[in-house]
């Protein structure tokens, strides 16, 4: 529909430049540049690499995207940028670069949350979020159960990892069988030839009396490594593929089970799973299966949308625009530990900043 | 010729318009923490001061540094974002000439700022306009003998004493001289350069050694 907002959302959080395009809930362009090859020598993320090829591919990424959307920058409704969580020095260039085309457009500016826009792109892919959703955000910076009535004023945390990120742990896993970095897509693949049960890891924090909506992978890794270290002492060979999935089991085992009990317990009846774990095959199929045992509405986008991209941080800006969500200021900052219960970064009720350049600068 | 110069590379956030005479408006504050926040916030009073609108300029000109590299990103994102939006050039200038141009000394002098981590960066002119070495990051001590009886000008000089003792103003760089500096250049034909971060620095990043071994001995 011509009538719904077109929003340009830009993500620099981690390490994807990501620059998308949507109207309304219809997906127009999804550019990403990553970094990721330039981090795998490190087995991790480095902040300030990550930082510098936000500055050399954001100019490039934001031009690829209005091409493949065909859409004109001056038709554009507004921008739509991560205000965070994330890496400090990372957000900030992608605030900064969101700031300037605003402005300069003389557009509204929106500073939305990393999670909340992780929930909100499943919007492009199955339609409008039913109110309520649970959500489960899954990769290598959160691990996450959320719940949402209105993605753009009311997100709850209904528990989180007391430790590491799920993806982390994949990470972390792939590197102690020297599988290299990123873990997730490696362990994954070896996994699907190898026996879930030829190994019982256990299960972190889902003991009668742990906390039912919270998480934990650091025991877990530490359990797989010492496994491992033992095999290796022995002089036997690891069992790669059989390790890859015991160990991608318990996690998805755990990740589902609390998804599904916290729903039931919530009453809700529709899950969405997001982040760029929700990739994973397994954690898709497991998922599946125990929604439809317990009547549940599984929502899982495609893996592209469940990374992290700028079409996610697009699809929430058009929510904003759609239900008249005040816009930010010019200056709206980048806050690495926004908290998820903040869905945007509003303007202060009295923004001078907005009076002095609303009209009589772009009258 | 419309001009908009800024730099965020040292603790200074700077704004200036420019008509290709004169300085038309601008804007300096100092807070090494808060870039994000206070650029845009004075580009648009800048313009307002101006009576203009940002779409009027014909080009961009940004300080490349050298600078501490999240403050400095600040200005070369915004600077470039403002490029593709206007369909205008953007030019980099190095921080340094920023301050060299506004220190106004005939003779030959340095200009250094604060580069953090007890270094600075820092360059080494004939004269205002004439950039003889550098830039480059090292510490104070190292560069003594370099700039011995050198005057000095920039935050980094005045706060190494042992090195620059006849270290001065202006402490920070100005996007009114930057805006000047690149105007004469401009109307005399030189081309500035991109405006492609100066860095100096690898960024930090340890290759991990082998994973960490859990397993108690
Ligand atoms: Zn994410």
């Amino acid at each position: 529909m011509a009538d719904e907002p077109l929003v340009l959302g830009i993500e620099t959080s981690c390490d994807e430049t990501g620059v998308g395009i949507v109207r309304g809930t219809t997906l127009l362009a999804d550019a990403v540049a990553s970094s990721v090859d330039e981090h795998a020598r490190f087995g991790g993320v480095v902040p300030e690499v990550a930082s510098r090829a936000h500055l050399e591919a954001m100019v490039p990424t934001v031009d690829r995207a209005l091409k493949e959307a065909g859409v004109s920058a001056k038709d554009l409704d507004g921008i739509a940028v991560t205000a965070g969580p994330g890496l400090a020095g990372a957000l900030l260039v992608g605030v900064s670069a969101a700031k300037a085309y605003a402005y300069a457009l003389g557009k509204p500016l929106y500073g939305v949350n990393h999670l909340a826009s992780h929930i909100c792109v499943d919007q492009l892919e199955h339609g409008a979020l039913p109110e309520p959703t649970m959500a489960l955000l899954v990769s290598g910076g959160h691990s996450s159960l959320l719940l949402s009535t209105d993605i753009t004023s009311d997100v709850r945390p209904m528990g989180s990892t007391i430790d590491d990120a799920a993806g982390e742990a994949f990470d972390k896993i792939a590197r102690v069988l020297n599988l290299g970095f990123p873990g997730g897509p490696v362990i994954d693949r070896y996994a699907r030839e190898g026996d879930p049960e030829a190994i019982a890891f256990p299960r972190g924090l889902t003991g009668p009396r742990d906390p039912l909506y919270d998480f934990s992978f650091s025991g877990l890794k530490t359990a797989v490594a010492r496994w491992i270290e033992a095999k290796r002492a022995a002089g036997e060979e690891v069992p790669v593929r059989d390790v890859a999935a015991s160990f991608q089991e318990a996690v998805v085992d755990v990740l589902t089970r609390k998804a599904v009990r916290a729903c039931k317990d919530q009453g809700v009846d529709h899950l969405m799973i997001g982040g760029g774990v929700a990739a994973n095959s397994r954690l898709r199929v497991l998922a599946q299966e125990r929604c439809e045992a317990a009547g549940i509405r599984l929502r899982v986008p495609r893996p592209k949308l469940c990374t992290d991209n700028g079409a996610m941080v697009a699809a929430l800006g058009a929510e904003m625009v759609t239900r008249g969500r005040p816009a930010s200021s010019w200056d709206l900052s980048a806050d690495s530990s926004l908290p998820v219960t903040d869905p945007h970064v509003p303007a202060p009720t009295h923004d001078h900043v907005h009076e002095v350049s609303g009209e009589n600068l772009y009258s | 010729m419309l001009l908009l110069a800024l730099d965020t590379a040292t603790p200074a956030i700077t704004v200036a318009v420019h008509d290709g005479t004169d300085v038309i408006a601008s804007s300096s504050q100092v807070d090494a923490r808060r870039h994000g926040e206070l650029l845009l916030p004075a580009v648009d009073r800048v313009f307002a001061e101006a009576g203009l609108k940002l779409d009027a300029v014909t080009g961009i000109v940004v300080g490349i540094g050298p600078g501490p590299y999240t403050g400095l990103r600040v200005g070369l994102m915004t600077a470039d974002t403002f490029g593709l939006a206007l369909g205008v050039p953007v030019h980099g200038l190095c921080t340094l000439d920023g301050l060299a141009y506004a220190s106004d000394i005939d003779g030959p002098f340095v200009v250094a700022t604060d580069a953090r981590r007890k270094e600075v960066y820092w360059a080494r002119y004939a004269d205002s306009r004439t950039r003889l070495t550098g830039p480059a990051v090292d510490r104070p001590a190292d560069i003594a003998e370099q700039v011995a009886g050198l005057p000095a000008v920039g935050a980094g000089a005045l706060l190494y004493p042992d090195t620059f003792p006849n270290a001065h103003e202006p402490q920070h760089v100005s996007a009114a001289a930057l805006a000047a500096l690149a105007a004469e250049k401009l109307a005399a034909g030189e081309e500035l350069p991109a405006p492609r971060p100066l860095y100096l620095r690898r960024p930090d990043a340890q290759v991990p050694k082998n994973y960490k071994v859990v397993t108690p001995k």
